[in-house]
C-alpha cells in the first residue's frame, strides 16, 4: 500500500531526559523517523524537552518544542500545531504514556488526531500486565503463573496461590521500576507496598519466578497488511532475574534449536497480532526452562524500545526508520533495505557475526547511607530494577572476540576478559585465604552483579566445572564453555614465552587476536609492553580485517559501510589462492573496498553512556560528522555505543563499530591511511575533543605513534587537565584562582588546610579514586574523609596519586563558559549562570543563559580569560571554562580545551550549532568568516531577547538509601531545557520538564539547618505573602512565628507521630525545601524528609538559591493560572521560532 | 589447534586453511553456503544436499548439539560441512551429543577455522563452484584432484538418495531406530493432528521426513515409493494425490520422474479424474519440465531460512526457508507471470530478493507447488497453508467423484 496522502502533519513525542532506562537511543530512534517522515513529504512536530539530542537540532523537524513534556504543554502544542497524526511509539515509555493521557483526557479526540503506529487498545494490551496476561492466555500462549492485587490483602492471597520465590511487578512504569524478587512473606509485604505505591494505576502483578530460566527476546515489525518478520534474536547471558537492561546479551541467540526457535518466533507474531499492534515495531520477552524447554511469554513493548536500538545496530536493519515509514501506510515489500539496495525491507536479517552488549554502572556514585556503619554490598546486587546508566556493544565473528572487544571497550580499567592481580597470587594463598576467596567467587556467581563474568573466569582458574558454575549462575553453559576456551586460550599463550621467534608465535598470536585478546591483554600475560606487541603485529601482518554488518550474511552485495574488526581470515588474506593473485583480497579486509575518493577525517566516539559523559558527547560527534560532511570530506565515526545518533550507519560517510582504545584506532587509522594511500586522498587526522574524557585518555599515545589530530593538541589538553600545571599556566597569565594544595598524607593535608583555612574541597585523584568530592567544614569531617583514602592504600611518590584541595568559594556564583577559538579570534557563544552556589557539581547545577547577575564589566573580564588562556593552550575548535565569582573577583576554578556537556545547551540557546562551528575550525577555518557566514556575531550572543534554563535529573528513585542532597560529585544522568521570554518562566518549564512539579498553592515544609534560617527567613516570608502554608519542625517553627510568619510545627522522627515522613508520604505537603545538615550520612531526618520526598515524587529544593528560583517562577505562574479549570496555561513557541526573535 | 590442517579447494585454485573436524578423511562436491543461524541439524540430513559442501555463514554452529528428532533422513547427507567454528559442547535439553560424535559416527569430514564470509562471498561473486576438503599439503595436486569433481549439472543425484523400496513411514516397525525416533517423536508444531483420510503416494527424490509429518499432521496416509516408480504403479495405489518431493541436484538429470509426473498429467486429462498434486522443490521443477517449460542454474542458489516470497494470490509476504540451485524460467505477461512457454502455468510465488520463481498453479487442474520448503526444517512455519491447500484440493476431487 503506498503511504497514506490524508495525513500532512505527524506528532512525535520525544522521551525527555536521559534517566536509566530511557537513554540516548530514543534519540536515534526520533531521529530516524523524523528524517524518514520528512523525506516522504509529511511536515513533523517534535516535543521533547532535551536539548542534547539531534532530533531537537532545528534543522530537522518542521517545528521544535523543546518544552515540558506534560499533557498541558501537549495539548498546547496540538493546538496551535494542528496535527492529523500522533506517533507515539518512537519515544520510549514516556511518549507511550503521553500519548495515553492525551488520549485519555479527550485531547485528541477534540483536535482530531489520530494516532498511528499503535492504538491506544494496544498500547493498553500490550502496557497494562492484566489485560496483556488475559489476551495471551485467549490465545493460548503460555505464561508464568501470576495473579493481580490492588490492595496489600489482595497481594497476600495471590502470593499464597503461586508460591515463593515470586516477583512484584507494578503496572505502567519505566525500566521496570519498583519490580522485585522476594523469597518470603515478610519481604513480600513491604515490596507490594512499594510496587502498589509506585505504578501508575496502583496495579500490581504478583508472578511465578522464573529463576535460572534462559531469557530471550525477539524483535518483531508488523505492517498494515499483517506481514510480520522477526528483525534479531537476542539471548540473555544472565538468567532470568535480572533486567534484560541490566544483562548482558548477546544476538543473535545460541542454544535454541531450530524448532524452539520458529516455535517462539510463531508465539511471538501470535502476540503482536493480538496485542493489535498494526504497524512498527515491537519487542517481545520470552523464557525458556533449560531443562524442559517450555517456553513462555513475559512481556512485550508496542513501541520502539532499547533493545530495539541494539537490534537495529546488531543487525544493520534500521528498526525507528521503517517503523515510521510503516506507521503512514507503506508495507514492508514495499520500502527497499537500504544496505543491498536490491533487496526489499521484508525479510529477517541473518548475521554472521555475534554481538555482545554489556551494562555499565555507576555504583560508586550511589553508595547508600548506611544504616549501621558496616559495608553493604547488596545495593550492587542486580535485580529486576534496572540501574545500569549506560552500555557498550562490540561485534565479533565469534562470542569470545566480541566479549572481549565489549570488555575492553566498556572503559572499566579492563583490556578485556583479564585477571585480578588477587587471583593471579592466589596460588600462593594459605588455605584459609583461597577458602575466603573462593567463597567470594561463589557469591559473585550464585548473586548477579556486574563482576560476575570475571568471576566466572576465576573460577574456571581455580578448577571449577563449568557444571558447578552453572549450578551457581544460572549461566548456560555454551557461554560458560566459551570463557573456559579463553581461560584454556591464555595458558597456550604463556607457554609461548620460551617460543619467540617460532612460526608457532605468529599463529598462536593471531589465535589469541580471534579469541579476542587485546595487546594490552597479551603483553600482560607475556610480561612486556604493549607497544612490542603492536610492534610485533605489525611486523607480521596481524592487522584485523574489517568485515561489513550486512543483514544478509554476504549473500547480497551490500552498500552500507558499516564496520567492525576481527582477526578472522588475517593469516589467510595473504595466500590463499595457487593460481595468480587476484583482486580477492577484499574478501577478506572487507574496508579496503568502502571509500568516497576524497580526503578523509576520523571522528572519535565517546563510548558507553555514564555520568557526565552521555549523550551531549554523541550530539558533538555528530555535528563534527555532519560538519565535515558539509565540507566535502568523507567522515569516519568510531564508537561503540549502540544507542547513540553517531553509531547510526547513515550518520557518517563510514561507520567502526569498534572500542575506543588505542589498539583498536590505531588499527583503524592504520587501514584508512592504507586507503588513502591507494586512492590517493588524504588522512587529514582524528578528531578526539568531542568524545568526552575517552579519546583524550589515548590521545597521547595515538600522537606518539604519529597519528595527526585536529585541533587542540594533546599536550595542551593535558595541561589543563594536570592541575598542579595548570596552576603555573593560571599563575604565569596571572589569574585569579582558589587556593590550593596536594597532599600525599594526613599531615600534609591538614598543613595545607592550616594555611588556605576551611571550607575546603577535597577530591582524591584518580588513582586513588573511590572517595567522592566533598566540601569540609571542620577537621573531623577532613579526618574522616581522608583516613579511608589513606589507610587503604599505599601511597607512592606518583604525583597523581594525591588528594587535591582547593580553597571552596562559599555562596560565590559560579559560571559555566563555552567558547571557540581559532588560535587567533575568540567567540564566547555561551555564559552559563549556575542557580545553585559553588560546591555543587556544574554538571549537576541548574543554570540559565544568558546571565542574570553579571555586570557588563564582569562579561569583559570572562572575555579577557578566555582570551589570555585561549593562546596560552594554544586552543583550536572548543574550550569550556569553570569560573566563580565571589566578592566581586572572578576566580578560574577549571578549563577543559575540549567539548564540553553544555554545547549542546548552549547551541540549543543561542541557535548556532557552535560543534559545527567548532569542526570547522579544526578543518582550518577562521571564526571571523564563520559568523559571518552563519549570520551570528558576538553581540548577539550576549543579548539573544529570552532566557533558557537548564535543569538537571537524578536517578535517586532507582537507588534506595542513597541521599538526595547536590554535591561537588557529579550525579544526574540527564537534562532538560525550559525556554521562555522571562528568567522565572524559563526556570519553571524546566522544572516541569525535569518532573518538579511546582506547586502554586498549598503546603511547604520547610526543614532548614541552623545556617540558613536567618536567610531562609525571607524565602519563608514571600511564600507566605504569595498565600501558602508552612510547616516546620519545632525549631525552624519557632524562629518563623517569632518573626512574624504563621507556620505550622510538626513533630521530628523522635517526637511522635504522626511526624515529618508522615505528612510527606500522605502527601500532605506539595513542596519540601530542606537545607542539609552536614553531610547526610546517617539516617538522619533531614536523609528521610529526602528520600520520602523523591520517593513520593514531591518536588524538594535543597538549595536556598534554588527556592528563590522558584518562588519568582510561582509568581509569574500565578498571573497565568486559570482559577476556573485550575490549569495553568504556558505559552510555547518552537526552537524555530525563538531563534528568528527580533532584540 | 587441537585437530589436524586439511584446507578446502575450489576449482578456481582458491583455497582456504583450517582444521579438519570430526571424520578424517578427504571429501568433495559443489561448494555452496548456507545463511540459517539454526538448523544445521536439518541441514545435515536434508537429502537435497547430497553432492554438496555446505558452508554455514554463522560462526558458531553445533551449540546445542543433535537431537535426532530433527533428522530430516536416515542419516548425514552433505558430502563436507565448512564453519568457523564447531561447538565443542553441547548446551540443550534436547541434545543427545555434540557435532562430533555425530560426524565420527557417519564419517563427515568437516572443516573448521575458516573464514566463512571471505569464502560466502567468493562464492557470490563467483557462483557455486566445485572444491574438496583435503588434509593434502601439496597445492599444485589438490588443485588437479578439484578439477575432476563431477560437475553437478546433468547429474542424477537423486538415485543416491531415494528409497529402495515402497514403505508405509508411519505404519512400519522401521529396522532403523532413527528412522521411528525423528518421524515420531518430533515435537511438533502446535497443531493437532487429523484423523487419515486421503491416500498421498510421495514420490521420493529424497524427500525430507518433515514433508511427510506434515502430510500426516493434515489427514494423509502416505505411501512412499521411490523415485524411479512407474506412473501405472503409482496409480495401482489409487491414490487421492500425489506428492513430488524435494530431491538433489540438477532436474533435468532425472528425466524419468518429470516423465512420470507427464504421465500422471495426461492420465488425468484424458480420464476427467483430476488428481491432485502437490510439489515441493525438485518437485515444483519437475512440474515446470513436465508441462514443457524450462529450468537453469542459478548462480550461487538460495539456501537459507529468511527469503521472503510474495503470495501472488493474497499479496502477504511469507518469509521461507529455501534449498535450491535450480530454478523453473518464468515471463511477465501483461504483468502478469507465467511458467515460460506455457500460459497454463501461473506463477503464484515469486521471491523478492531475486524475482524468480517460487510456485506455480495449473489454472484449471488441481496441480500446484512450491520451489521453497513450506515444510520449513528448518525455518519459518510461515507457508504451513499449502498442506491445507493439498487436503482441500483432494477433498474437492473427492467429492467430485462420489
Amino acid at each position: 500500500m503506498p503511504k497514506r496522502k490524508d495525513i500532512k502533519k505527524i506528532l512525535i513525542i520525544g522521551s525527555g531526559p536521559i534517566v536509566i532506562g530511557q537513554a540516548c537511543e530514543f534519540d536515534y530512534s526520533g531521529t530516524q523517523a523524523i528524517k524518514a517522515l520528512k523525506k516522504e513529504g509529511y511536515k513533523v512536530v517534535l516535543a521533547n524537552s532535551n536539548p542534547a539530542t539531534i532530533m531537537t537540532d532545528p534543522e530537522f523537524a518542521d517545528a521544535t518544542y523543546i518544552e515540558p513534556l506534560i499533557p498541558e504543554v501537549l495539548e498546547r502544542i496540538i493546538e496551535k500545531e494542528r496535527p492529523d497524526a500522533l506517533l507515539p511509539t518512537l519515544g520510549g515509555q514516556t511518549g507511550l504514556n503521553l500519548a495515553v493521557k492525551l488520549y485519555e483526557m479527550g485531547i485528541l479526540e477534540k483536535y482530531n488526531v489520530e494516532l498511528i503506529g499503535a492504538k491506544v487498545d494496544a498500547i493498553r494490551r500490550g502496557e497494562d500486565r492484566k489485560l496483556f496476561k488475559e489476551t495471551m492466555a485467549k490465545i493460548g500462549l503460555d505464561l508464568p503463573k501470576s495473579g493481580f492485587a490492588y490492595s496489600l490483602d489482595e497481594a497476600i492471597n495471590v502470593a499464597k496461590e503461586v508460591g515463593f520465590p515470586l516477583i512484584i511487578r507494578p503496572s505502567f512504569t519505566l525500566g521496570g521500576t519498583g519490580s522485585k524478587i522476594v523469597f518470603n512473606e515478610e519481604e513480600f509485604v513491604e515490596s507490594a507496598k512499594n510496587a502498589l505505591q509506585s505504578s501508575m494505576i496502583s496495579e500490581i502483578l504478583i508472578e511465578e519466578y522464573l529463576n535460572g530460566w534462559k531469557e530471550y527476546e525477539l524483535e518483531v515489525m508488523r505492517d498494515c497488511k499483517d506481514n510480520c518478520v522477526i528483525v534479531c534474536t537476542i539471548e540473555n547471558f544472565d538468567p532470568m532475574g535480572v533486567h534484560t537492561g541490566d544483562s548482558i546479551t548477546v544476538a543473535p541467540a545460541q542454544t535454541l534449536t531450530n524448532k524452539e526457535y520458529q516455535r517462539m518466533r510463531d508465539m511471538a507474531f501470535k502476540c503482536i497480532r493480538a496485542v493489535g499492534v498494526e504497524t512498527g515495531g515491537s519487542n517481545i520477552q520470552f523464557a525458556v526452562h533449560p531443562e524442559t524447554g517450555r517456553i513462555v511469554i513475559i512481556e512485550m513493548n508496542p513501541r520502539v524500545s532499547r533493545s530495539s536500538a541494539l537490534a537495529s545496530k546488531a543487525t544493520g536493519f534500521p528498526i525507528a526508520k521503517i517503523a515510521a515509514l510503516l506507521a503512514v501506510g507503506y508495507t514492508l515489500d514495499e520500502i527497499p533495505n537500504d544496505i543491498t539496495k536490491k533487496t526489499p525491507a521484508c525479510f529477517e536479517p541473518t548475521i554472521d557475526y555475534v554481538v555482545v552488549k554489556i551494562p555499565k554502572f555507576a555504583f560508586e556514585k550511589f553508595r547508600p547511607v548506611s544504616k549501621d556503619g558496616k559495608k553493604d554490598y547488596s545495593y550492587q546486587i542486580l535485580g529486576s530494577q534496572m540501574k545500569s546508566i549506560g552500555e557498550v556493544m562490540a561485534i565479533g565473528r565469534t562470542f569470545k572476540e566480541a566479549l572481549q572487544k565489549a570488555l575492553r571497550g566498556l572503559e572499566i580499567g579492563r583490556s578485556g576478559l583479564d585477571t585480578e592481580t588477587i587471583i593471579e597470587q592466589s596460588i600462593n594463598f594459605n588455605e584459609e585465604k583461597k577458602q575466603e576467596l573462593f567463597k567470594n567467587i561463589e557469591f559473585k556467581l550464585r548473586n548477579p552483579c556486574r563482576e560476575r563474568i570475571f568471576n566466572i573466569k576465576y573460577a574456571l582458574m581455580l578448577g571449577k566445572k563449568i557444571e558447578e558454575i552453572y549450578e551457581l549462575s544460572g549461566i548456560d553453559k555454551w557461554f560458560i564453555n566459551q570463557i573456559k576456551e579463553i581461560v584454556d586460550f591464555e595458558k597456550e599463550v604463556l607457554n609461548l614465552k620460551n617460543k619467540k621467534d617460532t612460526k608457532e608465535f605468529v599463529k598462536t598470536i593471531n589465535d589469541a587476536k580471534s579469541y579476542g585478546f587485546s595487546d594490552k591483554q597479551l603483553a600482560k600475560l607475556l610480561s612486556t609492553t604493549e607497544d612490542k606487541i603492536v610492534q610485533f603485529r605489525i611486523k607480521n601482518c596481524i592487522i584485523p580485517n574489517y568485515k561489513v554488518v550486512d543483514t544478509c550474511a554476504a549473500e547480497f552485495e551490500s552498500y552500507t559501510p558499516y564496520f567492525y574488526s576481527t582477526y578472522d581470515g588475517v593469516l589467510s588474506k595473504n595466500n590463499f589462492s595457487i593460481l595468480k593473485k587476484n583482486d580477492f583480497i577484499s574478501c577478506f579486509n572487507e574496508s579496503l573496498d568502502y571509500h568516497k575518493n576524497k580526503d578523509k577525517v576520523i571522528v572519535l566516539g565517546s563510548g558507553p553512556n555514564r555520568i557526565g559523559q552521555g549523550i551531549e558527547f554523541d550530539y558533538c560527534c555528530v555535528h563534527a560528522v555532519m560538519s565535515i560532511r558539509e565540507e566535502g570530506l568523507e567522515a569516519i565515526m568510531v564508537n561503540c555505543n549502540p544507542e547513540t545518533v553517531s553509531t547510526d550507519y547513515d550518520t557518517a560517510d563510514k561507520l567502526y563499530f569498534e572500542p575506543i582504545t588505542f589498539e583498536d584506532v590505531y588499527n583503524i587509522y592504520k587501514t584508512e591511511e592504507e586507503i588513502a594511500k591507494k586512492t590517493k586522498t588524504k588522512l587529514l587526522g582524528l578528531i578526539l575533543q568531542f568524545g568526552g574524557q575517552t579519546p583524550l585518555n589515548i590521545s597521547k599515545k595515538l600522537k606518539s605513534y604519529g597519528v595527526k589530530v585536529l585541533g587542540t593538541q594533546p599536550e595542551c589538553i593535558a595541561l589543563a587537565e594536570d592541575r598542579e600545571l595548570f596552576a603555573k599556566v593560571l599563575k604565569k597569565l596571572k589569574l585569579p584562582y582558589p587556593e590550593h594544595g596536594y597532599a600525599r598524607s594526613y599531615k600534609e593535608a591538614l598543613k595545607i588546610v592550616q594555611q588556605i583555612g576551611y571550607p575546603v574541597i577535597v577530591r582524591p585523584s584518580y588513582v586513588l579514586g573511590g572517595r567522592a568530592m566533598e566540601v569540609i567544614y571542620d577537621e573531623h569531617s577532613l579526618k574522616e574523609y581522608l583516613s579511608e583514602l589513606f589507610d587503604n592504600s599505599t601511597i607512592t611518590k606518583d604525583t597523581s596519586d594525591v588528594v587535591i584541595i582547593d580553597k571552596f568559594l562559599e555562596d560565590a556564583v559560579e559560571l559555566d563558559v563555552d567558547a571557540v577559538c581559532d588560535g587567533k579570534d575568540i567567540f564566547i557563544a555561551g555564559i552559563m549562570e549556575h542557580i545553585e552556589a559553588a560546591g555543587v557539581h556544574s554538571g549537576d547545577s541548574a543554570c540559565v543563559i544568558p546571565p542574570i547577575s553579571l555586570t557588563t564589566q564582569q562579561i569583559n573580564v570572562v572575555y579577557k580569560y578566555v582570551g589570555s588562556l585561549s593562546k596560552e593552550l594554544k586552543v583550536k575548535g572548543l574550550m569550556n571554562l569553570q569560573l566563580a565569582i565571589k566578592d566581586g573577583v572572578i576566580y578560574v576554578l577549571e578549563v577543559n580545551p575540549r567539548a564540553s556537556r553544555t554545547v549542546p545547551y548552549v547551541s540549543k540557546s543561542i541557535g548556532l550549532p557552535i560543534a559545527k562551528v567548532a569542526t570547522k575550525v579544526m578543518l582550518g577555518y577562521k571564526i571571523k568568516d564563520l559568523l559571518e557566514k552563519y549570520n551570528f556575531s558576538q553581540e548577539k550572543i550576549l543579548n539573544i531577547g529570552y532566557y533558557t534554563v537548564k535543569e538537571v535529573v537524578l536517578p535517586f528513585q532507582k537507588f534506595a538509601d542513597v541521599d538526595i542532597v547536590l554535591s561537588p560529585e557529579m550525579r544526574s544522568t540527564g537534562e532538560v531545557m525550559g525556554i521562555d521570554k522571562t528568567f522565572p518562566l524559563a526556570y519553571a518549564k524546566s522544572q516541569f520538564a525535569a518532573g518538579s512539579n511546582i506547586p502554586i498553592n498549598g503546603k511547604i515544609l520547610f526543614s532548614l539547618n541552623d545556617k540558613d534560617k536567618q536567610k531562609g527567613l525571607k524565602i519563608a516570608k514571600e511564600f507566605y505573602t504569595l498565600g501558602f502554608q508552612l510547616v516546620a519542625t519545632a525549631g525552624t517553627a519557632e524562629f518563623f512565628v517569632k518573626h512574624g510568619i504563621e507556620c505550622q510545627k510538626v513533630n521530628k522522627l523522635s517526637e511522635g507521630r504522626p511526624n515529618i515522613v508522615d505528612i510527606i508520604s500522605n502527601q500532605e505537603v506539595q513542596l519540601v525545601i530542606n537545607t542539609p545538615t552536614g553531610k547526610g550520612k546517617s539516617f538522619s531526618d533531614g536523609f528521610l524528609i529526602r528520600r520520602t520526598a523523591t520517593i513520593n515524587n514531591i518536588p524538594i529544593i535543597t538549595t536556598l538559591e534554588a527556592a528563590k528560583s522558584v518562588i519568582e517562577s510561582i509568581k509569574e505562574l500565578k498571573k497565568s493560572y486559570n482559577v476556573v479549570n485550575q490549569k495553568l496555561s504556558f505559552e510555547i513557541l518552537p526552537l524555530q521560532k525563538w531563534f528568528k526573535t527580533k532584540i | 589447534m587441537y585437530n589436524t590442517n586439511a584446507m578446502l579447494m575450489l576449482e578456481t585454485g582458491v583455497y582456504f586453511k583450517g582444521k579438519i573436524f570430526g571424520h578424517i578423511g578427504e571429501t568433495s562436491g559443489e561448494v555452496i553456503f548456507n545463511t540459517g543461524l539454526v538448523g544445521y541439524e536439518e541441514i545435515l540430513t536434508d537429502p537435497s544436499y547430497k553432492g554438496q559442501i555446505v558452508v554455514m555463514t554463522y560462526p558458531h554452529i553445533g551449540n546445542y548439539g543433535i537431537t535426532y528428532y530433527d533428522f530430516e533422513s536416515i542419516e548425514p547427507q552433505v558430502e563436507g560441512f565448512v564453519v568457523s567454528e564447531f561447538s565443542k559442547i553441547c548446551s540443550n535439553w534436547q541434545a543427545k551429543h555434540n557435532i562430533e560424535f555425530l560426524f565420527k559416527k557417519y564419517k563427515i569430514v568437516g572443516l573448521e577455522n575458516v573464514d566463512t564470509r571471505a569464502l560466502t562471498k567468493y562464492i557470490r561473486t563467483k557462483g557455486a563452484m566445485r572444491g574438496i576438503i583435503s588434509t593434502e599439503t601439496d597445492l599444485k595436486k589438490l588443485y588437479e584432484k578439484v578439477q575432476k569433481v563431477p560437475s553437478i549439472i546433468g547429474q542424477d543425484l537423486v538415485k543416491k538418495v531415494t528409497c529402495k523400496e515402497v514403505y508405509e513411514p508411519f505404519k512400519q516397525k522401521s529396522k532403523d531406530d532413527i528412522i521411528t525416533f525423528a518421524l515420531t517423536k518430533n515435537p511438533f508444531v502446535d497443531v493437532e493432528e487429523r484423523k487419515p483420510e486421503y491416500n498421498v503416494v510421495v514420490v521420493d527424490c529424497g524427500c525430507k521426513y518433515n514433508i511427510l509429518r506434515w502430510l500426516k499432521k493434515v489427514g494423509c496416509n502416505l505411501i512412499v515409493v521411490p523415485a524411479d516408480t512407474s506412473f501405472e504403479k503409482i496409480l495401482s495405489f489409487s491414490p487421492d494425490g500425489v506428492f513430488f518431493s524435494n530431491g538433489p541436484g540438477d532436474p533435468e538429470g532425472v528425466p524419468y520422474v518429470f516423465k512420470t509426473l507427464e504421465k500422471l498429467i495426461s492420465y488425468s486429462i484424458n480420464n476427467k479424474k483430476y488428481l491432485p498434486i502437490f510439489g515441493i522443490c525438485l518437485g515444483c521443477q519437475m512440474m515446470g519440465l513436465a508441462f514443457g517449460g524450462k529450468t537453469y542454474k542459478l548462480k550461487f542458489g538460495h539456501h537459507g531460512i529468511n527469503h521472503p516470497v510474495k503470495n501472488f494470490e493474497t499479496q502477504k509476504i511469507e518469509i521461507t526457508s529455501q534449498n535450491h540451485n535450480f530454478a523453473v524460467e518464468i515471463e511477465e505477461i501483461e504483468g502478469k507471470f507465467y511458467v515460460k512457454g506455457n500460459k497454463e502455468l501461473v506463477v503464484t510465488h515469486i521471491n523478492l530478493n531475486d524475482y524468480s520463481c517460487e510456485g506455480i498453479e495449473h489454472k484449471s487442474l488441481p496441480i500446484f507447488s512450491v520451489q521453497y520448503h513450506p515444510e520449513s526444517a528448518p525455518g519459518p512455519n510461515d507457508s504451513k497453508y499449502l498442506f491445507e491447500k493439498f487436503v482441500k484440493l483432494m477433498e474437492k476431487a473427492k467429492n467430485a467423484k462420489t
